[in-house]
């Protein structure tokens, strides 16, 4: 069995596009111990000269799906690796994989809820292998997304979102869309802040534990806003993705 | 000057990660998956989970840093020869509780 710290050549099995940015790529692990919600993979580009470049993503698919795990990667126009992934990768190519990584940034039924999740941009993948496990699973504890996005078009997994959240026990999904926002647009319009944590906060009580994901600076002002609103620092799980998005 | 330096501290506050972050590098170098072990900070005491660390990549290897005084506790290197490991800054670094 591959132990997380091993690289192994993983087979693109599919490819889907998300948004015009984001695509999603499926993995398919020849030797997987299998993933626990929240968790990421580290994927490496050696070029023919032998310089190599590692970076992380999220892993999108819920841990049933094992030994495929799906990682949804937005193009970073100026970035190395991103790019790389939406414009010369396709089904059947191999890249080189190690993980699942991570013990901290998981949620699994056992650690109850309420739950409180926040999400800007890319920042939803993790958040997504959280509620497609928690779709499958039980307990289902009270449950509501904050995600951000710059524009309409810029949802990712829209669909799918509306219809969780459609379903009986279905987590609640709040959007707030920062730059452009399609007409009669009753959601939020501007970048998260204090007074709309405390908003999405409020009926999910004082036990709630948060997980926060996505550009730095989002993830930041998240967390402050939170342990303010009195949420304990320990119950406060964050991911910070670097400054793509921001 | 003091312009551009803010500009500078408020990039490279983009730049910080979480130590989550950092986890396979860790795990190449601990081998295993540290990302839930405790640790003590030798300069100020905190006990932290390696995940809440802060991690500063891009500069010459990865350094970890305390979430409350920011001193360093680990430092990687990637060598030609392999990783080294500093990780004078952080003390009864372990799985406990
Ligand atoms: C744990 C974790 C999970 C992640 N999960 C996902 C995910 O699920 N989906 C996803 O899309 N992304 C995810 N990311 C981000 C991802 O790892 C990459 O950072 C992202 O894809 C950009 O990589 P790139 O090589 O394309 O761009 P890079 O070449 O790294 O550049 C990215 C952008 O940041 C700027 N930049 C980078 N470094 C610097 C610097 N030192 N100084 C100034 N500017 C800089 C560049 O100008 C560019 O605009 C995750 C990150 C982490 C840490
Ligand atoms: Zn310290």
């Amino acid at each position: 069995m591959a132990r997380p710290l091993d690289w192994q050549l993983a087979t693109v099995a599919a490819v889907r596009d998300e948004t015009p940015t984001v695509r999603s790529f499926t993995l398919r692990l020849p030797d997987w111990a299998g993933h626990r919600p929240g968790q990421h993979v580290d994927l490496r580009l050696t070029a023919e000269d032998g310089y190599s470049v590692e970076r992380s993503y999220s892993i999108a698919s819920e841990p049933e799906r094992g030994p495929d795990v799906d990682i949804t990667v937005e193009r970073i126009p100026d970035g190395e690796v991103s790019p790389f992934l939406h414009d010369v990768v396709v089904v059947g190519d191999r890249l080189e994989v190690r993980g699942p990584i991570g013990g901290y940034f998981v949620w699994e039924p056992p650690l109850g809820g309420p739950l409180l999740l926040v999400a800007g941009g890319s920042g939803v993948v993790p958040l997504m292998a959280m509620l497609r496990h928690r779709a499958r699973a039980m307990p289902r504890p009270p449950t509501t997304l904050l995600y951000s996005s710059r524009g309409p078009d810029e949802i990712i997994y829209r669909d799918e979102l509306e219809a969780l959240s459609g379903a009986a026990d279905g987590p609640g999904v709040a959007h707030t869309l920062t730059r452009r926002q399609p007409p009669g647009w009753t959601g939020y319009a501007r970048r998260i802040d204090e007074p709309m944590l405390a908003e999405v906060l409020e009926p999910l009580g004082s036990e709630t534990r948060a997980y926060a994901c996505g550009p730095t600076a989002l993830v930041e002002t998240v967390a402050n806003g939170l342990v303010r609103l009195g949420l304990p620092p320990e119950r406060i799980r964050t991911e910070r993705f670097g400054p793509t998005g921001t | 000057m003091t312009g551009d330096r803010e500009k500078r501290m408020a990039m490279d506050e983009q730049l910080v990660l979480d130590g989550n972050a950092a986890g396979g590098l860790l795990a190449a170098a601990y081998g295993a998956d540290v990302t839930s072990w405790r640790g003590r900070c030798v300069h100020c005491g905190t006990i932290s989970v390696v995940a809440t660390l802060r991690v500063y990549v891009g500069g010459p290897g990865t350094v970890l840093r305390c979430p409350v005084c920011a001193g360093v506790v680990i430092r990687i290197a990637e060598t030609p020869t392999g990783l080294r490991l500093d990780e004078r800054g952080m003390a009864e670094l372990g799985p406990g509780r």
